[in-house]
């Protein structure tokens, strides 16, 4: 009985998490810009891991391989936000951004008067175009 | 569990499929990056649930690593882009 | 490490870098021993010392900056954090998913600043790595010197959004302040409840 319970938890966890997965692919595909398009990447693998160890967990029926799942998935929890930071980051400094789907982006004036500094101190004046794809 | 398998093999074949279409497409470094990211992410999903089916631990290894593999991969990349159209 | 010291190591100005003593080290020391057995699949003694062994070289060959701890720490609210943190993953998968597929290419999203209270790397690092698990929102730039993230934030539409989801970030940040934020912080918390509370007052 216990079994067939446990059983029916894993199974839903392993198709919401593949379902999560999908979820990435099509994120992938129909955000406008490379911004948006990481939110896809991160966000929903983040819980899709999760709920695939816990599968692995509630499947295996053994308390000795949490250790290593829950190392997993924490390993998981520190690198994917940096490795978003990065790319995000790199993601603006280099342009690859369409301004019209930005409301709002206070970070503009700032690296708009740190590029005034610049240019003040140096003396020269660049024209940058925006990446439009 | 058959079901579940199918259901979870053919939903994370699309998704990869999806992957490679954006991993094609680019249009930048950096979106191809996240691409590969996603699909090292399918991947060690897949793994996951290959373990679940045949009740053993072998790869959960590959799971941790896919998972820094992709986290040092898109921290070069990202570290290193340049903009080149207006350098 | 002072706020000074904080400020010259970033601007890296002083020419000695600080490096952490072991027993600031003590945590990392720790949590190495743990991802050691983890690996291992194996908690018994010998390894773990063996575990601790190698975790000694590695702190003494590849040095670096200590991490502050506030000392202190408060289990309950570090419960209330968790279950706070998974009821948002949760809910900011099911919000990324449903954009995906219903809104696609018309998603319009927002670059906000926001200034933290907190002046602590420890806790701007963490309130980042919070935010970029949770609802959509991810860190693209943080100025160190004033605390400030500057964040990519999914689905906004109006100026009323863009204040509510500051607004997020500062509970957020609040809940990992009463979880493990300094006194100071603390207390820069309870002025701020009184003064809210006070003007809630004047307007009723």
């Amino acid at each position: 009985m216990l079994d067939t319970i446990l059983d029916i938890v894993a199974g839903t966890f392993m198709i919401i998490g593949s379902l999560l997965s999908l979820a990435a692919g099509i994120g992938m595909l129909r955000f406008p810009d490379l911004l948006s398009r990481l939110h896809a990447a991160t966000k929903p693998q983040v819980l899709g891991l999760f709920l695939l160890l816990a599968a692995l967990g509630i499947e295996l029926r053994s308390w000795a391989v949490v250790p290593i799942l829950v190392m997993a998935w924490g390993l998981q929890l520190l690198t994917a936000p940096v490795s978003a930071h990065m790319v995000g980051r790199a993601g603006y400094r280099t342009r690859h951004l369409k301004r019209e789907t930005l409301i709002v982006d206070e970070l503009a004036a700032v690296v708009a008067a740190a590029e005034a500094r610049e240019e003040r101190e140096h003396g020269k004046k660049q024209h940058r175009t925006d990446f439009i794809d | 569990m058959t079901i579940v398998l199918w259901i979870c093999g053919i939903t994370l074949s699309i998704a990869s499929c999806l992957t490679l279409v954006r991993l094609a497409k680019g249009p930048s470094i950096l979106e191809r990056v996240i691409a590969m990211d996603v699909l090292l992410l399918i991947i060690s999903g897949a793994l996951c649930i290959e373990m679940t089916m045949n009740k053993h631990t072998d790869n959960l290894i590959f799971v941790l690593l896919a998972c820094l593999v992709g986290f040092v991969g898109s921290v070069t990349v990202s570290r290193f882009v340049t903009d080149r159209r207006n350098a | 490490m002072s706020a000074q010291q904080r400020l010259k190591d970033a601007k890296d100005e002083s020419g000695k870098p600080y490096r952490a003593t072991l027993r600031q080290e003590l945590p990392l020391l720790g949590w190495m021993v743990v991802v050691w057995g983890a690996l291992w699949q194996d908690f018994t003694i010998g390894n773990l010392v063996f575990g601790l062994l190698i975790a000694l070289v590695l702190v003494k060959v590849f040095r670096l900056p200590p991490i502050i701890l506030s000392g202190r720490f408060n289990i309950w609210r570090a419960v209330v954090f968790g279950s706070a943190f998974m009821r948002d993953v949760v809910l900011a998968s099911v919000e990324v998913v449903y954009l995906a597929i219903f809104r696609g290419p018309k998603t319009k999203s927002a670059i906000i600043a926001v200034s933290l209270r907190s002046e602590s790397d420890l806790l701007v690092t963490f309130v980042g790595h919070v935010l970029t698990l949770v609802p959509g929102s991810y860190v693209v730039e943080v100025d160190r010197r004033s605390s400030t993230l500057y964040l990519h934030v999914l689905n906004v539409k109006d100026q009323t959004e863009v204040e509510k989801a500051r607004a997020s970030v500062m509970m957020i940040e609040e809940r990992l302040i009463r979880m493990m934020g300094t006194t100071e912080e603390m207390a820069i918390l309870k002025e701020e409840k009184l003064a809210s509370s006070k003007e809630h007052g004047k307007q009723s």
